[in-house]
């Protein structure tokens, strides 16, 4: 499904360049679900946003389903994460003006889907979330949680095969944190490829796989608690 | 396009602040009101300046006799002549590039002193003879009966053409003018026509006041013998009123002895000349105008410009979060390209509305004083120039929409979506 090999990726700030990603090489499976840990300016959302095609990377392959991904255009790109990629952010990134339907909706409008079938599908979706009741209210009318999942559902309407979440929980409360990855698990259940930003160990824990990353390498790599490469500790030769 | 979705972001996008949003459509409103009023101001002071020439032939050039101001052939300088009657024949003759010629004569005698006599009125009116082709250089409305024609100009018919004035001074309100006599100058003549002047303002008035007598009985009653008081001539369409001017002159001058380099012996008009001059005088006064009102259009578009530079990146995370899910640099693009087409549309709209409402209300306000000026008549905006103001504006606005839409695509999604 996503296939890294040797991607590196640096940020160059007048003369400085910042070495974000050191050769990053991960597989992931259809149907995983992933979280991404490691502590900040790890590179772990850099490497979110190369695979969610928001960021570019300098080196490497990247394939996506199979299809390389590079040099293409931001038309080709656009269309590609509408129907393959849906994102969720920390901070939700609802659309304030829209109501939650028409939040929900919105990938459907790039898509070109008349106004009337696009709203009743996401109506539909918020109605198996249990979201319904929501439908109308803006999300400044909204606690977070309910943002969350109204985001959620927003990554989903698209049927993507992916979805990328950047920190998902770390707006919420631990109780709200836990229904949101309840969410994501049953999500997750249904088929759909997960991919978790977090650095709380908690919520790391609740998902089938946990890659950590520290200065721009992967340095563990567990699927269900069992560790399937060593730590790698180039960091402290240096 | 006519999805409600976009509507609804370009108006949300627009109402969050209103005063911005007002300002900088008055930028805009602004630049095409003042191209409007200008315009329609011109237009008044074109069609004033205008009116004077009436229905006047533009091409048509009038010539009289002067004094002679060199000695020639035996004559001293200082000579008076008169154009005769031959002189039209040889006008006709030898100068092929005129159209038409009106020799034309005033009965001298009035002087101010009343000259037209009807029963117990009397009055002093201006008398011409004239030629059927005159109504074909300076034309006039007929609101009764006919003008001179052929015959009466073969037969030496005393017949008479009135202006209004003539016939509101010497009938009763009411009255059928025509087969009555009058008594002009001491010798009846009876009224054939009443005519109405298609000039403006005093010019008009002079021109109700005139008699028109045929040409030849004016002549043969008066003892003018075969003189010609002046000539009006016209030029061929496809000949400039100059050419035709010139060439008339020099024949009048061989004709009756006047040195070739006498510039003042015969003096002339030449209509088509200060046409010319008018016409150039506004192609400049619209040239200046639309040079303003475009330069007052484009600061417009540049406020309008620089506000869609402004919202696109107060709305920065937004259109990173659209990317995100999905949308191409196009659908962003497109949506701040319209969102300013319809925020400059929209006022300029209103500009146009209300310079043309202004306009209108000048017109209306001039027409029920009923008085006319000479500096300003039915000020006017055509609907072509109403249409072509708003395609400017449609183009200037997405043309202003350029600039802030390709900002809005140049920041890569993820910054975009982290900007604050």
């Amino acid at each position: 499904m996503i296939s890294l090999k040797n991607i590196h990726k640096s940020y160059v700030t007048g003369t400085n360049s910042l070495h974000v990603l050191k050769g990053i090489n991960l597989e992931v499976a259809e149907g995983e679900l992933v979280a991404i840990m490691g502590s900040s300016g790890s590179g772990k959302s850099t490497l979110l946003n190369i695979i969610g095609m928001l960021d570019t990377y300098d080196e490497g392959d990247y394939r996506l389903e199979g299809q390389l991904i590079r040099n293409m255009s931001e038309k080709r790109v656009a269309r590609f994460r509408n129907s393959h990629i849906g994102f969720v952010f920390q901070s939700f990134n609802l659309i304030s003006f829209k109501n939650a339907m028409e939040n929900v909706a919105l990938p459907l409008y790039y898509r070109n889907i008349h106004r009337k079938k696009r709203n009743q599908v996401a109506m539909e979706l918020l109605e198996k979330m249990g979201l319904s009741e929501w439908a109308e209210h803006m999300p400044n009318e909204l606690s977070g949680g309910q943002q969350q999942r109204i985001a959620i559902a927003r990554a989903l309407v698209s049927r993507p095969k992916v979805i990328l979440a950047d920190e998902p929980t770390g707006a919420l409360d631990s109780q709200t944190s836990y229904e949101v990855m309840d969410l994501f698990r049953e999500i997750n259940q249904s088929g759909i490829t997960i991919l978790i930003v977090t650095h709380e160990n908690d919520i790391a824990h609740m998902t089938g796989r946990i890659i950590r990353l520290h200065d721009g390498d992967i340095v563990t790599d567990e699927i269900n608690g069992i560790r399937r490469k060593q730590p790698v500790l180039q960091t402290l030769t240096h | 396009m006519f999805d409600p979705d976009r509507w609804h972001e370009i108006f949300y996008a627009l109402k969050k602040n209103k005063l911005r949003t007002f300002f900088t459509a008055f930028g805009v409103f602004w630049g095409i009101f003042m191209l409007i009023i200008m315009m329609g101001s011109g237009n008044g002071l074109e069609n004033a300046v205008f009116a004077d020439f009436g229905d006047m032939a533009t091409n048509s050039v009038f010539m009289w006799t002067q004094r002679t101001t060199m000695p020639y052939k035996g004559f001293q300088r200082g000579r008076y002549f008169n154009f005769r009657n031959s002189d039209t024949q040889a006008l006709k003759d030898k100068i092929p590039e005129i159209g038409l010629v009106a020799p034309r004569i005033q009965a001298w005698g009035g002087g101010g002193a009343n000259n037209v006599i009807r029963n117990e009125r009397t009055s002093s009116f201006t008398i011409f003879g004239d030629y059927p082709d005159l109504q074909r250089i300076d034309p006039l409305n007929m609101t009764e009966g006919r003008f001179i024609n052929e015959l009466d100009i073969e037969q030496h018919r005393k017949v008479a053409v009135i202006g209004a004035k003539v016939k509101n001074d010497m009938f009763e309100p009411g009255e059928d003018p025509i087969g009555e006599y009058l008594k002009i100058q001491g010798v009846y003549f009876q009224v054939v026509g009443v005519f109405e002047s298609r000039k403006s303002d005093q010019q008009s008035e002079r021109e109700n006041q005139v008699i028109f007598l045929p040409f030849t009985t004016l002549q043969q009653t008066y003892n003018y013998g075969d003189i010609v008081g002046w000539y009006a001539l016209t030029s061929r369409h496809d000949v400039p009123a100059s050419v035709v001017e010139a060439k008339a002159k020099r024949l009048m001058a061989e004709r009756h002895s006047i040195h070739p380099e006498d510039q003042r012996a015969i003096g002339s008009f030449n209509l088509e000349k200060e046409y010319q001059k008018m016409t150039g005088l506004f192609t400049g006064i619209r040239i200046l105008v639309w040079i303003v009102g475009i330069g007052t259009l484009f600061a417009g578009m540049v406020g309008v410009s620089n506000i869609m530079l402004i919202v696109v990146r107060e709305r920065t995370k937004e259109i990173g979060i659209q990317r995100a899910i999905g949308a191409t640099p196009w659908n962003i693009m497109s949506q701040v390209i319209t969102e300013s087409v319809i925020l400059t549309t929209a006022a300029g709209y209103f500009g146009l509305v209300a310079g043309v409402g202004i306009i209108e209300g000048v017109n209306l306000a001039l027409a029920k004083a009923g008085t006319s000026s000479d500096m300003f008549k039915n000020p006017e905006i055509d609907f072509q120039m109403a249409m072509l103001a708003l395609l400017i504006l449609v183009i200037s606005g997405a043309l202003a929409g350029v600039i802030p839409a390709r900002r809005a695509v140049s920041i890569k999604p993820i910054d975009a979506i982290r900007f604050e």
